[in-house]
């Protein structure tokens, strides 16, 4: 086939070149180890190597390792060995995904810097007008200027915190213990624990003088807390934030996030034991509070990085947000069917249902 | 080589016709000696593999059935409790000492062998077929993974047990929940899809042969149609085995024909209340029609 790629003539040979489209596969995302390199070339030992459909159906099955990478891999392929005969340049040629990964993080900034000048405008303008003129719109100008500094210390004050963190504490206790399905000894118990009868009745001469039972303990669940700060959740993100850092002292496994336009994890800052230096630390962090939101991608962006570790069947995700999004909300429920997926339960606290 | 396409054929020959890139993975994981992760909607043939493939190979298949749950005591082995009971007792009455009961009631004769523990004791490799993984909880899959990747398992009174021959492991899952990475990476991977209508047509006619070729092409027309409809729950082919096998044991000769006892054997692809509602008969009859 003219189609396929041909190798630099210093190429060291089919290893070396297979090693390269693991790593082709690996910067666009896929994740292989060097064990599947090898497995690979173990794979085209078994399969005619010189016939590209079978070479491909091959290392699809060793590569892919998930509908959605099965997909794509036949693209992935044809970028790596089937490039029209193109001398094959060091450079993968698919590499400029990663730029565009960066510009991507970039993006978001340039956005929250745009909505951060819009949402001042309003407040300068028109607001400032209304406020010699009647009550009303000294309400609505009051409450911009808050977004407008930005400041976390104004937005949070040391008795809320309080308050909140013990409701957040005994909330947390009450939603924590999800029942286990493995059972284990226990003095009450609804099943006799067969395997310890046994033991203890050859002390007895296999008279079963004492029924151990085993019962399902309970496990503690992992809670997750994803934090919408933007405009229209201000003048809630005090309550919810320290609701936030009443959880993160109650349970040390529990993950919390801010996002507004982009996702910013806050845990560290949160376990902080000073609650005035936890706010400086969260005003450095939380760039672009009070901004615009895009639920649906940030959303997004926590189901596929931080969700794929911390997340599993035993987590609770709370999300603290009005759902108020510039994203479209096909977007979001995307992203929230992904988060499904991985098996956890996720409850949606929005204030504006009261 | 072409040893796929006769693993290709051979299944056929038992009644399945798999994809090419089935296939494929099933000949390498066979060829590599690696567990086969098969991955799709339910109803689209993936438990049907393992059993084709222990037909083909004329070897015992060992299903475990995942479930929330699922323990040691389920899927590795178990002691047969109420027989060492006995076991203790008669021996009591016999005068036997301590240690010889001992000895006795732990050895293998007290042993109830669950699927895994079964799978490498086998004399023959038999296909051993760990079904919808995705149910079994984080902790069960961690286990499996020692377990497939050294083919050993270690009973406490009786000490390592190792594989007699490696078998031939097929997992499925149909995506209730992400699988561990760990244990994707140690499988030969295949999403398995709805057929194509020409495979939908030779799974029909090497399965009930007795259908016309022309009823079973509007057959496969319209579940394929269906399949595009926006439904909770797509038919898959066992539905449309049942549905064909529904239309002959109502006598039916045309799907366009009939309207009324299309209506009836609609019961077959489709499961749920809001699906029924979703294709009213006259959908149906233009599906059919389309079909035709």
């Amino acid at each position: 086939m003219s189609r396929i790629t041909r190798f630099a003539a210093r190429d060291p040979g089919p290893a070396a070149r297979m090693a390269g489209f693991v790593a082709h596969l690996r910067s666009n995302g896929l994740r292989l180890g060097v064990g599947e390199t090898q497995t690979a070339l173990a794979a085209l030992t078994h399969v005619s190597a010189c016939d590209p459909r079978e070479t491909r159906l091959a290392l699809k099955a060793v590569c892919a390792a998930n509908a959605d990478e099965a997909a794509r891999f036949d693209l992935l392929f044809d970028s790596y060995w089937c490039t029209d005969g193109r001398v094959r340049e060091k450079a993968v040629p698919r590499e400029d995904k990663a730029d565009r990964k960066s510009t991507n993080t970039r993006d978001p900034q340039g956005e929250n810097a745009g909505a951060r000048g819009a949402l001042h405008s309003p407040g300068d303008g028109p607001d400032r007008a209304s406020a010699d003129g009647d009550g009303t719109g000294k309400l609505i100008a009051s409450g911009v200027e808050n977004l407008m500094r930005k400041d976390m210390r104004q937005l949070v004050s040391p008795q809320d915190i309080s308050a909140a963190e013990a409701t957040a504490r005994r909330l947390a206790a009450a939603f924590r213990d999800r029942r286990s399905r493995r059972r284990r000894t226990a003095r009450k118990g609804d099943q006799i624990h067969f395997r310890r009868l046994i033991r203890q009745s050859l002390s007895t001469g296999g008279e079963p003088l004492t029924l151990p039972r085993k019962a399902r303990p309970d496990r503690p669940v992992k809670i997750v807390a994803l934090c919408d700060v933007s405009g229209s959740m201000t003048i809630y993100a005090r309550v919810f934030l320290a609701f936030l850092s009443g959880l993160m002292r109650a349970d040390d496994s529990t993950d919390a996030y801010l996002f507004h336009t982009r996702l910013v994890r806050i845990s560290e800052a949160l376990r902080d034991t000073d609650p005035m230096r936890v706010l400086n630390r969260l005003s450095l962090l939380a760039e672009g509070f009070g901004g615009g939101s895009k639920i649906g991608a940030a959303l997004d962006q926590f189901a596929r990085g931080p969700a794929r570790r911390f997340v599993n069947g035993r987590s609770v995700v709370i999300i603290l947000s009005d759902g108020y999004d510039t994203d479209p909300p096909e977007k979001l429920a995307k992203a929230l069917a992904r988060l499904r997926k991985r098996g956890c339960r996720i409850i949606w606290l929005n204030p504006l249902k009261g | 080589m072409q040893d796929w396409r006769a693993l290709q054929k051979g299944m056929a020959d038992h009644g399945y016709i798999a994809a090419d890139d089935l296939a494929m993975a099933v000949h390498i994981a066979l060829s590599l000696g690696r567990p086969l992760l098969l991955e799709g909607a339910a109803g689209v043939g993936k438990t049907e593999v393992a059993r084709v493939l222990a037909a083909l190979r004329d070897t015992m298949l060992i299903r475990l059935q995942c479930y929330e749950g699922l323990d040691a005591a389920q899927a590795i082995y178990e002691r047969n409790y109420p027989r060492q009971l006995l076991a203790i007792r008669a021996a009591s009455e016999a005068g036997e000492t301590g240690k010889d009961v001992e000895a006795r009631i732990f050895s293998d004769d007290y042993l109830l062998e669950r699927p895994l523990l079964q799978a490498i004791r086998q004399p023959v490799a038999p296909v051993l077929l760990i079904d919808e993984i995705d149910r079994a909880d984080e902790e069960f899959e961690a286990y499996l993974l020692e377990v497939l990747s050294e083919f050993q398992i270690t009973i406490p009174e009786l000490g390592t047990i190792r594989a007699t021959t490696r078998p031939i492991v097929i997992l499925t899952a149909n995506g209730t929940r992400d699988l561990s990475d760990a244990l994707r990476r140690r499988c030969i991977y295949a999403h398995v899809d709805y057929p194509e209508p020409a495979a939908e047509l030779a799974i029909l006619q090497i399965r009930a042969p007795e259908i016309e070729a022309t009823l079973a092409a509007q057959i496969v027309g319209f579940v394929q149609a269906l399949r595009r409809e926006d439904l909770e729950k797509n038919p898959g082919i066992a539905e449309m085995l049942d549905f064909a096998a529904a239309l002959a044991g109502l006598g039916v000769n045309d799907l366009i024909h009939d309207p009324m006892l299309l209506q009836a054997a609609l019961g077959t692809l489709l499961k749920t209340q809001s699906d029924r509602e979703a294709i009213p008969p006259e959908v149906a009859a233009r599906l059919a029609g389309r079909a035709a």
